[in-house]
C-alpha cells in the first residue's frame, strides 16, 4: 500500500487522476534481479528477446531491491534462504508486489513432503500478489501473471473504499 | 592397477589395516579401519606404483540396522599416458571407513587431498560424523543453527524454523508476516 493510496474523498479529479497514476504504475513494473533455482531460467527467458516482458514495461531488472516494485520469487525457497527474502522485501520501498513463480514458492512443490529444507510456500514469509504455477512456469505463464498483477494496479484507487470510511468512523466516534 | 591390486598391496604394506575388500559389483572397495585411515590415505597418495592423486568424492551412507555411518571415498590417479598425451584415470579404488553411528570418528584427509576440506563438511553437516584435525568443521549446507543432520536414516523434519512453520502435513499453519 502506498502512502497516496486511500486518502481522498471520491469525485471526477480523483477518477482522472487514478487513471492516471495506475497508468504509470502498471507500465513501469521493475523487478528485481533475483533468481533462486531452475525458475529463474524461465524468468530470464521471459526477459530475453524472445518473449521480451519489456513488452510490458517490466524489463527493467534492477540490481537492488531499493529501486523495484516486483520481487519475482523464482525459484525454491529454503530455509537458509528465507530470512534473506524477508530482508529484501522489507528492503523494497512501496508500492511493492510480490510474485510467487513455479510449484515450490507456491507450496514447497516437489518438495512438499520430503523437503526437509524447503519453505512450504513462500507465502509463509512474505505476502504474495500473484502465483503462478508450473514447474517451471512457461514464460507465457509468467507474463500471464505479470497481466493479472497489472490488473490489480489497474484497480487500485486513491479515493477513500467503503473500508477505510468504516475504519475512520470507529476511529472518531471511540 | 587392477582395485584386487590396490587391496593386496595395501594388505602387504598396513598389517590389520584394510577390514574387508569388496571386490564384487560395479564399485569395488577397500574397507579400511577408521583409526589407520591417515596413514593408508599417504601411502596411496605418495607410493610411485598408485600415485592416487584424485578424490573424486565422499559419499555417506547410514546403516541403521547395524547401527554404522560409512564414508566412501572415491579416488583415482590422474596422469598423462605419455609425454604429450591426454590425461587419463587410473588406480580406481573406493576406500570406506566404517564409524558408530553415535559419537563416530574418522581422521580428515583434508591435508593429504584439499578437496576432501568440503566434502568432509558436507559429511558432518548430513550425517554428523566428526573428522579429526579437520581445519574447519563447520555445516556447510544447513544453516549454523539447524537442528539434526538430514540424512540420517532416523531424522526428523523441523516443525518450525525461526518463526516460519514447517510441517509435512497438509493441515498448513496460516502465514505469519
Amino acid at each position: 500500500m502506498s502512502w497516496i493510496q486511500n486518502k481522498f474523498e471520491e469525485g471526477l479529479i480523483v477518477t482522472s487522476l487514478d487513471w492516471a497514476l495506475n497508468w504509470a504504475k502498471l507500465n513501469s513494473i521493475w523487478p528485481m534481479t533475483f533468481g533462486l533455482a531452475c525458475c529463474a531460467i524461465e524468468m530470464m527467458a521471459t526477459g530475453a528477446s524472445r518473449f521480451d516482458i519489456d513488452r510490458f514495461g517490466a524489463g527493467a531488472f534492477r540490481a537492488t531491491p531499493r529501486q523495484s516494485d516486483l520481487m519475482i520469487v523464482a525459484g525454491t525457497v529454503t530455509y537458509k534462504m528465507a530470512s534473506r527474502v524477508r530482508r529484501l522485501y522489507h528492503q523494497m520501498p512501496d508500492p511493492k508486489y510480490v510474485m510467487a513463480m513455479g510449484a515450490c514458492t507456491i507450496g514447497g512443490g516437489p518438495y512438499f513432503k520430503h523437503g526437509y529444507h524447503v519453505v512450504k510456500g513462500v507465502d509463509l514469509v512474505v505476502p504474495v500478489d500473484v502465483y503462478v504455477p508450473g514447474c517451471p512456469p512457461r514464460p507465457e505463464a509468467l507474463l500471464e501473471g505479470l497481466m493479472r498483477l497489472q490488473d490489480k494496479i489497474r484497480h487500485q484507487t486513491i479515493a477513500k473504499t467503503p473500508e477505510v470510511k468504516a475504519k475512520e468512523k470507529v476511529l472518531t466516534t471511540a | 592397477m587392477t582395485p584386487e591390486q590396490i587391496a593386496e598391496t595395501l594388505k602387504a604394506e598396513f598389517d590389520g589395516a584394510v577390514v574387508d575388500a569388496i571386490m564384487s559389483g560395479g564399485h569395488p572397495s577397500v574397507v579400511i579401519a577408521a583409526e589407520r585411515w591417515h596413514e593408508v590415505a599417504l601411502f596411496l597418495r605418495d607410493d610411485p606404483r598408485l600415485r592416487i592423486n584424485f578424490l573424486r568424492c565422499i559419499s555417506g551412507i547410514d546403516w541403521l540396522e547395524r547401527g554404522e555411518i560409512e564414508a566412501v571415498y572415491d579416488l583415482q590417479s590422474l596422469r598423462p599416458a605419455g609425454p604429450g598425451e591426454l590425461w587419463s584415470g587410473d588406480n580406481d579404488v573406493a576406500v570406506r571407513v566404517r564409524v558408530p553411528r553415535e559419537g563416530g570418528h574418522i581422521p580428515s584427509v583434508a591435508d593429504v587431498w584439499p578437496a576432501a576440506d568440503w566434502h568432509e563438511r558436507e559429511l558432518y553437516d548430513m550425517f554428523g560424523v566428526v573428522f579429526d584435525n579437520h581445519p574447519d568443521l563447520r555445516r556447510i549446507l544447513c544453516p549454523d543453527d539447524w537442528v539434526g543432520h538430514p540424512l540420517r536414516k532416523d531424522y526428523e523434519h523441523p516443525l518450525e524454523y525461526h518463526g516460519i512453520p514447517g510441517t509435512t502435513e497438509f493441515g498448513q499453519k496460516s502465514p505469519r508476516h
